[in-house]
């Protein structure tokens, strides 16, 4: 029997607001604890809930990016549950009306495109957290995150395969950092997934029972518990097992998921409009100004690319795929570099030496100037390809050092001159008869040894393209 | 000195008749003769009052001087105030001291009163007769076998006994206006959003609104002067322009309209509040009122739909109380939910409970719509009903409570019988629209009021009412000496 695996993913992505939700509290990461547990946060007697109107303007900069309905009305509601790591005893979220519906973001998963369905997304508050091991028999309570803004993304159960789900968390990680309202930073645990996973026999109307993977916050992981569990659950039922709706864990060490107990999920929430909060309303006046200041969206940005940049897909998804290297693409070509070299090189090249030691773009240590200059030598072919590479490497390893000086101490620059080559093409030809007569009999594999050949007797510093070309000319004619 | 109106004390003080200091410490020295008795205060500290009377002193004699200040004015002890404890009546928060101001206090602090103590009252402001006290039941200065009327009774206790010239207390549904009407006082709930929410002690969110409890309409005027102040730590207070509520206390009211709702003037009303209220029409027919007839025909329904609404908020407001992190915290527990459990168990009293369990069942999963989304509904209606009213009427008259105060122990056995006491009061608070109640007579020798209903912030124009009334008749002049 075959399964279709389907799988919703709901997505906690922390808001980059100088202050909490409800409070005027700083929302600064990695503070000691309870530096920034104000009284708000505190849930002291008395203390009210003001609303943040960052987040809103966040929350309504992401609908307008994913092109959702902004709700004109939305209602902030209490969702009870007793946990010490939550003040007040509730957590003040959206329940029935939340502020952004029905968008979609469209993936890519090996070059098919699919539209993943958003049902909605809606503001909350973040509770706080707990901590234990640092005293005896005691836990405790750090409440620097409680009020933190989350915006909660809900799909459709859109996605049917571990591939698909991790191509939409990408993009919506890409996405919420493009648009600047999320940092992206996982580890800090500013975006997380939860996933519902359920199987079906194949090609069946009726949904199976889902589980749901919790606090995802790595791509890998991910990827990871949603094969366990799409394994698991098919074992389960071809052994005759009903699924139980339920809510699991993924433990990286073992690589298995495994249900939490019954009693942690057993709550009621008893859901209701928080009293305290009036409906956020929301004019088309704000969001017309929020949409004026959206900029330029990743998805525009790859069209831009690869229609009119003409790149290939597979670097353009590269490029748009963060928005500072986008920037620092576009800064590129706009100084007057050529889009292809300049991306064959940022994919090729830069990301390559990045991903090796760990780094981001922001960490490059070669100055914007010097890689322009380098890209600039091999275009107007002062150097080979190659030879940039070589360049690339001594400015990687002491960034201080000019491309134009290295090319000079180094001896690199490529010789182009006709009355240089030609010589050296001729000596070649001259002594290596028996290539020259293999190429004639039709054998490409004979001209590509003549021009490596000519390359080593010019010590590596004539333009190959010219090389080859003039030795075609020459065998041909002759 | 304690028959002095806020207006006479600012005179004096105004004068140098007398000092702020020597006028607090008249006022401590009231409090410890009778506060033994009565029970209307939690909270006293004699130093912290005096050293505001000094500093109200010193602004005095540089002629800083405006309405309140110098004055003792005492605050009902779910307001939170620095320094001071503020327990809510509640053993959950007898160790609680907030590090702040409410609104209130802070507004009361800047006019330069002086905080005289904290009042006592029914725990979480949940109660009609000031019995479900942790600090124990206040007792009815026109007769201490009686209840003062609840949840302010601390507050009014304290003004009708003569501990303090004026208090702040709050209304949720009648927590004002019922202990004004069972001592012989005014006092006055405003429109919700008038005053500030924050640092007071929440019981009923939607509900819950500060107010004042004086001798006289013209006192509670001065209060709300001081108190009604928009606040952006409150969303739910309501920015407009500041109003003099002193300035049209004598406008002339001939030719208006108070309207009779039928459904309070029918067969249920007691017999001898009907005719105190008769008597009430009489006074303002005599000032040029004209009565017409009008229907609130939701208003019956207004006690099920509050016994939804407030217990359902008040089941999650007192969720906070958990033994985390202020406040009681049981000492034996083997674990994180035994903690829970005893603390909560241990640290609120049995009507509190009762309605964190009704407030609990009535939000719970398969019975909110039945229960909290109806009673919403229904709630609407009743604010409709009353801007129906309004099109046909300036004010609305109706009784304030069901009748004159009760003996202590009488209700505490029946809860519903506990709960009608708010009847006549509730669905103002359902709606969020100002009322009053003031001194209309005595039966058998207890007070009853009458209350005087607004459209929304009305204030001035009810106080403007109350105090005509006040100006041809003399039930707001007994103090309970007098009479018993």
């Amino acid at each position: 029997m075959t399964w279709d695996i389907v799988i919703g993913i709901e997505t906690h992505v922390q808001l980059t607001t100088k202050t909490k939700i409800f409070s005027g509290a700083s929302t600064e990461f990695g503070l000691p604890a309870n530096e920034n547990a104000c009284l708000v946060s505190l849930a002291y007697p008395g203390t009210l809930p003001v609303l943040n109107k960052e987040a809103v303007m966040k929350a309504i900069k992401f609908g307008l990016a994913v092109d959702a309905q902004i709700a004109e009305y939305s209602v902030f509601a209490r969702k009870n549950y007793f946990y010490p790591d939550l003040p007040k005893g509730y957590q003040i979220s959206q329940f029935e009306l939340p502020v952004v519906n029905h968008g979609y973001l469209e993936i890519n998963n090996e070059g098919v495109n699919k539209k993943i369905r958003i049902l909605r997304a809606h503001l909350e508050e973040d509770a706080g957290k707990s901590v234990h091991g640092i005293m005896d028999n005691k836990t405790g309570i750090d409440l620097n995150r409680a009020g933190t803004p989350l915006l909660e993304i809900v799909t459709e159960p859109d996605m049917s395969s571990a591939k698909e789900a991790i191509a939409y968390a990408k993009k919506l990680h890409n996405l919420v950092q493009w648009i600047g309202i999320c940092d992206g930073n996982m580890q800090e645990g500013s975006f997380r997934c939860d996933v519902n996973v359920s199987v079906k026999p194949s090609g069946s109307d009726k949904l199976g029972t889902r589980r749901e993977i919790k606090n995802l916050n790595s791509f890998r992981y991910m990827e990871q518990a949603i094969n366990y569990e799409v394994n698991w659950q098919i074992e389960q039922i071809e052994d005759g097992h009903d699924i139980i709706q339920s809510t699991v864990l993924f433990n990286p060490d073992s690589g298995e998921t495994k249900a939490m107990r019954s009693k942690e999920e057993a709550n009621d929430y008893r859901y209701f409009p928080d009293p305290d909060l009036l409906p956020l309303k929301i004019s088309q006046r704000d969001i017309d100004l929020i949409r004026s200041s959206l900029g330029e969206l990743p998805e525009e940005c790859f069209k831009k690319l690869t229609v009119d940049y003409k790149l290939n897909e597979a670097d353009a998804s590269i490029i748009v795929s963060d928005k500072k290297t986008y920037k620092f693409y576009q800064s590129l070509v706009a100084s007057g570099l050529d889009a292809k070299i300049t991306a064959n090189w940022i994919v090729g090249n830069l990301f390559a030496k990045l991903n090796d030691h760990e780094l981001s773009i922001d960490d490059c240590p070669i100055a914007q100037e010097q890689f322009i200059l380098l890209i600039k030598r091999i275009m107007d072919q002062t150097i080979s390809n190659n030879a940039g590479k070589k360049i690339f490497d001594l400015l990687w390893e002491d960034p201080n050092q000019n491309v134009d000086t290295l090319i000079d101490t180094l001896g690199l620059k490529q010789v182009s001159d006709l009355s240089a080559i030609l010589p050296m093409i001729d000596e070649i030809i001259q002594n290596n008869p028996e290539m020259v007569e293999q190429f004639k009999s039709g054998k490409d594999k004979a001209f590509n040894a003549l021009v490596g050949q000519v390359m080593k007797i010019s010590k590596g510093k004539a333009n190959p393209g010219q090389v080859s070309e003039l030795l075609k000319e020459k065998l041909t004619k002759s | 000195m304690k028959d002095l109106s806020l207006n006479e004390l600012h005179q004096g003080l105004k004068n140098k008749d007398f000092s702020s200091v020597e006028l607090t410490q008249y006022y401590l020295n009231q409090i410890k003769d009778l506060n033994t008795d009565i029970n209307a205060f939690i909270t006293v500290d004699e130093e912290k009052s005096i050293q505001q009377a000094q500093q109200a002193d010193q602004l005095i004699s540089q002629n800083h001087i405006s309405d309140l200040t110098g004055i003792p004015i005492a605050q009902k002890d779910i307001f939170c105030a620095s320094s001071w404890k503020t327990t809510c009546g509640s053993k959950m928060l007898d160790n609680f001291y907030a590090p702040y101001d409410s609104k209130v206090v802070d507004l009361f602090n800047k006019s330069g009163a002086i905080n005289l103590g904290k009042t006592n009252m029914d725990e979480f402001a949940m109660g009609s007769s000031n019995e479900t006290s942790y600090y124990g039941a206040v007792k009815n200065p026109w007769n201490l076998d009686f209840v003062p009327g609840g949840s302010s009774g601390g507050s009014a206790a304290a003004v009708a006994s003569g501990m303090s010239p004026a208090a702040t207390a709050t209304d949720t549904g009648g927590s004002i206006r019922q202990p004004a009407s069972l001592c012989n006082l005014t006092g006055l709930k405003p429109t919700y959003g008038l005053v500030s929410r924050f640092g007071m002690i929440a019981f009923a969110s939607s509900l819950d609104q500060a107010g004042p409890i004086a001798k006289t309409a013209e006192d509670c005027a001065l209060m709300l002067n001081v108190m009604a102040d928009f606040d952006e730590r409150d969303s739910t207070s309501v920015k407009r322009d500041k109003e003099n509520y002193t300035q049209s206390l004598n406008a002339s009211i001939q030719g208006k309209i108070i309207g009779i709702p039928k459904e309070f003037f029918n067969d249920e009303l007691n017999d001898d509040v009907k005719i105190i209220l008769e008597k009430v029409m009489q006074a303002y027919q005599s000032l040029g009122v004209n009565f017409k007839e009008i229907s609130l025909p939701n208003s019956q329904l207004s006690i099920p739909v509050y016994y939804v609404i407030a217990p359902a908020e008040a089941s999650s407001n007192l969720s906070r109380y958990d033994g985390v992190k202020f406040g009681y915290r049981a000492s034996n527990y083997k674990d994180l939910e035994e903690m829970y459990l005893k603390t909560r168990e241990e640290g609120f009293g049995d009507e509190v409970k009762r309605r964190i369990l009704v407030g609990t069942y009535v939000l719970s999963a398969g019975y909110y719509d039945a229960y909290y989304l109806k009673a919403q509904k229904i709630r609407r209606l009743i604010a409709d009903d009353f801007t129906k009213a309004f099109t046909e009427c300036d004010l609305i008259l109706a009784p304030s409570s069901p009748s004159t105060a009760f003996k202590i122990g009488d209700k505490t056995e029946d809860p519903v019988a506990m709960y009608m006491q708010d009847m006549y009061t509730i669905s103002t608070n359902l709606a969020g629209l100002p009322a009053i109640s003031a001194p209309a007579g005595f039966i058998n020798n207890m007070p009853i009021g009458f209350q005087l209903i607004g459209n929304y912030f009305e204030e001035a124009k009810i106080l403007n009412f109350t105090h005509l009334y006040q100006s041809i008749s003399d039930w707001h002049k007994y103090s309970p000496g007098e009479v018993l």
